[in-house]
């Protein structure tokens, strides 16, 4: 009995663990930028720019999370968006493709690049951190090849749109931004009936739902929160093309891993191999599956961040796999597969997130920074461990 | 006889759980004494208290030792008084030699250098004592579990036992390698060494141990002395009731021939050249459990992974039937969907996830089955998981609890729940009652006869005489690699059994000569 209940608890406690640490390290930025007398942290630029510089941690985490929930690791993927971005680069600029073609065709060589490494994971046995360490060199050097040591660029303006375009106000009402207000709102709705929905069938399933006190106070803060930062986008320029995408993908991603047949079977096939295969499971299948989707989204990471820069350079996307993996645990997956969530692995790439932009904003030099990230990563899985033990 | 250990009251609390509630045991200075329980009772949680692992403090309660009371702060101090305890899952390190493995933290050394030539001699002189020839150089990884077993012993020995304990020792041991452990037993307590064994295997128990005491629902039941100790009175006090019939009774009502395996051969996956089934054939019939009995690596379990989509081996030969027609079993999804399902042996490794809830571990091998257009219907899925713990009496506050919190017995029900959501016809169950107590046996045998009264087809595989014996309708016996002879229910009986394997084995040495 007393193991039922502590179970659902932990399980409750361990992401709303992550979101007051969200909340608390927002809030705390708060306090140390207003003290340092600098205009404030949570204005419209900066949620702006949270999303705008850190959405291709997010697709990369999105891709990530589903290789390490699947039991393996990918280690290329900040070389192959480097790779696809001077893709898209020389097809755009030198080839003069129109944007959507560029786009299609970069998509496709991340896939392809993605098959290429799962196959001989998923085929060969071959442990992933071994190939896709190959992977990492082997398409920074091929990134270097293509771009023949210089960057490539300007971009068109409608490619450089997916970065850094926002969505047009449909309204008509331009100040504040109608249709951003109406997204915003319509979100929280969809959020709050999600959130009562899985109550009510916890509820149905005999299973203890977290106290009712607990629910609505997440809900409110959410709710507030997404209110504000609605706002904030709407008196500034409206939802960025990047926010659109990200929320898109989330929304994907969570729902796949949650209730589809594949998704189930990934977490199976990490859990316990050998018994997903008996099980009639098709396990190759699907880490080869894995792998291709994380190219693919790899690809569309490394347009994103070229379209950002509006060049592509041979450095980009350097250490871009790590940050997606760290993302990934601080959201709290097992590094030995079979447990992970999408809105853990959101929420952590958030908090990343938000700690790279309040440090620079405070002047932190990038030495402490890195000191501060890594301490972050280690404090979150200790975090999880203890829980575990305890 | 004087009394070397005296454990009163020990009582000891788990958040929301009392594991041991009073429980007393007194072991007599060089008797063999048995723990019996069932899984669960509190057996391993009791011998942790006497070594250690839940330091004086941790429980109520006194154990007052060769004339002292014993309060360990630590394994090390119940080591250094000669208690020692052999786990059942043994802690010897597969890459390291013998040698290694028996003085591993207790090395033979002077300022930390270590001297092989007289580690070496202690090894052998030890080994000796347990009646094993192998080099101390040996890895420990190339020999056999039950010689393992023996090099925990002798490892014991190195620390100057006085109270040897082994908790199942027996368990993952052959018939052969489990005799030469209680001969040991029986050497060693002639030498004067206390020895107390926890085992769920009744004909051992009564074979070496001296005095019985019986554990159920964390309190001693009671004590019973060689004279008192039979199979029928143990197993009365480990369940609570009188268990005249240790197997459900049943009417056999086979029907026409369901399952039809001819000639299916397969070879070795790795070592070419080696066949592993050489031109088995049988069937099943519609409402039989049949059984294949056979010594431990005769190519049972290969046999029915082989079969199951080929899950064992390369160079598959032969057919598969269902209902006559023949079918594709190339893989798992297609034995499954010719109306097969396998469980597997070793459930833990290959059956369960096991951090993964109920309800997940039931609809894993059909998740079309509570699918719509491949999307979970979650509502279904517990229902679902909901008929089937009532179904098969899972015992477990709710299917959502996780099932590496569920003990054997309940999680065999589960992988059993899985299976049976794919509505198989013949279910093929590869020691379905391994370390499982006596209690949960008797459902899952209640389980089988309901299966076969359904009209599907069983076919057991048992390293259990008793259990083939009191089960099944029809047994098979495997040697080498085939069947060797076929005994229905009237004319089977362990005897036969073994006398048709042991023939096979003559045949072969025959040929070889």
């Amino acid at each position: 009995m007393a193991d039922a209940k502590q179970s659902g608890l932990t399980a409750h406690l361990r992401e709303n663990g992550m979101l007051l640490a969200l909340v608390a390290i927002v809030v705390l930025f708060s306090i140390l930028v207003s003290a340092q007398g600098k205009p404030m942290f949570l204005q419209a630029p900066n949620i702006t720019n949270i999303f705008l510089q850190n959405g291709h941690v997010i697709i990369l985490a999105l891709g990530m999370l589903l290789i390490i929930v699947a039991g393996h690791i990918d280690l290329s993927v900040g070389s192959v968006a480097a790779f696809t971005g001077a893709v898209a680069a020389y097809l755009t600029v030198e080839l003069e493709l129109p944007v959507p073609v560029v786009i299609l065709l970069t998509l496709i060589v991340g896939g392809l690049i993605g098959a290429a490494q799962g196959y001989w994971v998923a085929y060969w046995r071959i442990p992933s951190f071994i190939v896709t360490l190959a992977g990492m060199l082997v398409f920074r050097g091929a990134t270097l090849w293509l771009l023949g040591g210089q960057n490539i660029g300007p971009f068109p303006k409608e490619f450089q749109a997916m970065s850094s375009g926002f969505i047009p106000d449909l309204t008509g009402l331009e100040k504040p931004h109608g249709l951003t207000l109406i997204i915003a709102a319509l979100a929280i709705a969809v959020v709050i009936w999600i959130g009562l929905r899985a109550r009510r069938r916890d509820m149905e399933f005999g299973i203890t739902p977290e106290p009712a006190g607990l629910f609505w106070g997440r809900s409110l803060i959410i709710a507030a929160a997404m209110a504000f930062v609605g706002w904030q986008l709407a008196s500034f320029r409206g939802l960025p093309n990047v926010l659109v995408v990200l929320a898109i993908l989330i929304v994907l991603y969570a729902f796949f891993t949650e209730n589809t047949v594949q998704g189930r079977r990934i977490y199976a096939v990490g859990g316990n191999y050998k018994a997903a295969k008996l099980s009639g499971i098709n396990t190759e299948r699907l880490v080869f599956a894995c792998f291709v989707n994380m190219g693919v989204l790899a690809a569309l990471a490394g347009m994103m961040v070229t379209a950002r820069l509006n060049s592509a350079t041979p450095k980009a996307g350097t250490g871009f796999e790590l940050d997606a993996i760290a993302a990934v645990f601080i959201g709290g997956a097992s590094m030995a597969g079979g447990s992970g969530t999408i809105v853990g692995v959101v929420i952590g790439a958030l908090i990343m997130g938000v700690m790279n932009m309040g440090m620079s904003i405070l002047g932190v030099g990038i030495d402490y920074q890195q000191v501060i990230k890594g301490l972050v990563l280690l404090a979150a899985v200790i975090f999880d461990v203890y829980n575990k033990n305890k | 006889m004087t009394t070397l250990l005296e454990m009163r009251e020990i009582t000891k609390v788990f958040p929301g759980v009392k594991a041991l509630d009073r429980v007393s045991l007194t072991v007599e200075a060089g008797e063999i004494h048995a723990i019996c329980g069932e899984n669960g009772a509190g057996k391993s949680t009791l011998m942790k208290v006497l070594s250690g692992v839940y330091p004086h403090g941790s429980y109520d309660g006194e154990i007052v030792y060769a004339g002292a009371p014993l309060r360990n702060r630590h394994i090390r101090d119940s080591e250094t008084k000669g208690i020692i305890i052999i786990h059942q899952e043994l802690a010897l390190i597969p890459l390291l030699s013998i040698a290694e493995n028996l003085f591993m933290g207790n090395e033979v050394a002077s300022k930390g250098v270590i001297s092989w030539p007289q580690a070496f001699k202690k090894t052998e002189d030890l080994l000796r004592q347990v009646g094993l020839k192998e080099p101390p150089g040996t890895v420990v990884g190339k020999l056999g579990v039950g010689k393992q077993q023996l090099i925990e012993i002798a490892k014991a020995l190195s620390k100057n036992v006085r109270l040897l304990i082994l908790d199942e020792p027996t368990a993952a041991l052959q018939e052969a390698d489990a005799d030469r452990l209680l001969d040991l037993m029986l050497e060693l307590k002639s030498r004067g060494v206390t020895q107390i064994i926890i085992s769920h295997k009744l004909n051992e128990i009564s074979r070496v141990a001296d005095r019985i005491t019986v554990i159920r629902d964390g309190t001693s039941v009671s004590t019973l002395s060689k004279s008192e100790i039979s199979e029928d009175r143990i197993i009365r006090d480990m369940v609570g009731r009188d268990m005249a019939h240790r197997y459900p009774e049943r009417t056999p009502n086979p029907g026409e021939v369901l399952f039809e395996v001819v000639n299916w051969s397969c070879m070795h996956p790795e070592q070419a050249g080696r066949q592993m089934i050489k031109g088995v054939s049988l069937n099943v019939r519609k409402g039989e459990i049949v059984g294949i009995a056979g010594l431990m690596g005769t190519g049972r379990t290969e046999l029915a992974m082989s079969i199951f989509g080929r899950s064992y081996g390369k160079g598959h030969q032969g057919e598969v039937r269902m209902h006559g027609r023949t079918v594709d079993v190339s893989s798992v999804p297609k034995a499954i969907q010719a109306g097969i399902s396998y469980v597997t042996e070793d459930r833990k490794a290959l059956g369960l996830i096991l951090d993964e809830p109920i309800l997940k571990n039931i609809s894993l091998a059909n998740l079309f089955g509570i699918a719509k257009n491949s999307i979970l219907d979650k509502r279904r899925e517990t229902q679902v998981a909901e008929g089937y713990r009532k179904q098969l009496a899972i015992r477990t506050p709710g299917v959502q609890q996780k099932v590496v919190n569920l003990s054997g017995g309940n999680q065999q029900k589960v992988v059993l729940s899985k299976w049976l959501f794919t509505e198989p016809e013949l279910l093929i169950l590869d020691e379905p009652t391994r370390g499982i107590d006596v209690g949960a046996k008797f459902e899952i045998y209640t389980i089988m006869k309901d299966l076969a009264e359904q009209g599907r087809g069983v076919l057991m595989i048992s390293s259990e005489m008793p259990e083939l014996l009191g089960m099944c309708d029809r047994i098979y016996v495997m040697n080498e690699g085939r069947i060797v002879g076929e005994l229905a229910r009237g004319e089977a009986s362990q005897e036969r059994i073994m006398a048709l394997i042991v023939k096979d084995v003559g045949k072969d040495a025959g040929k070889v000569a």
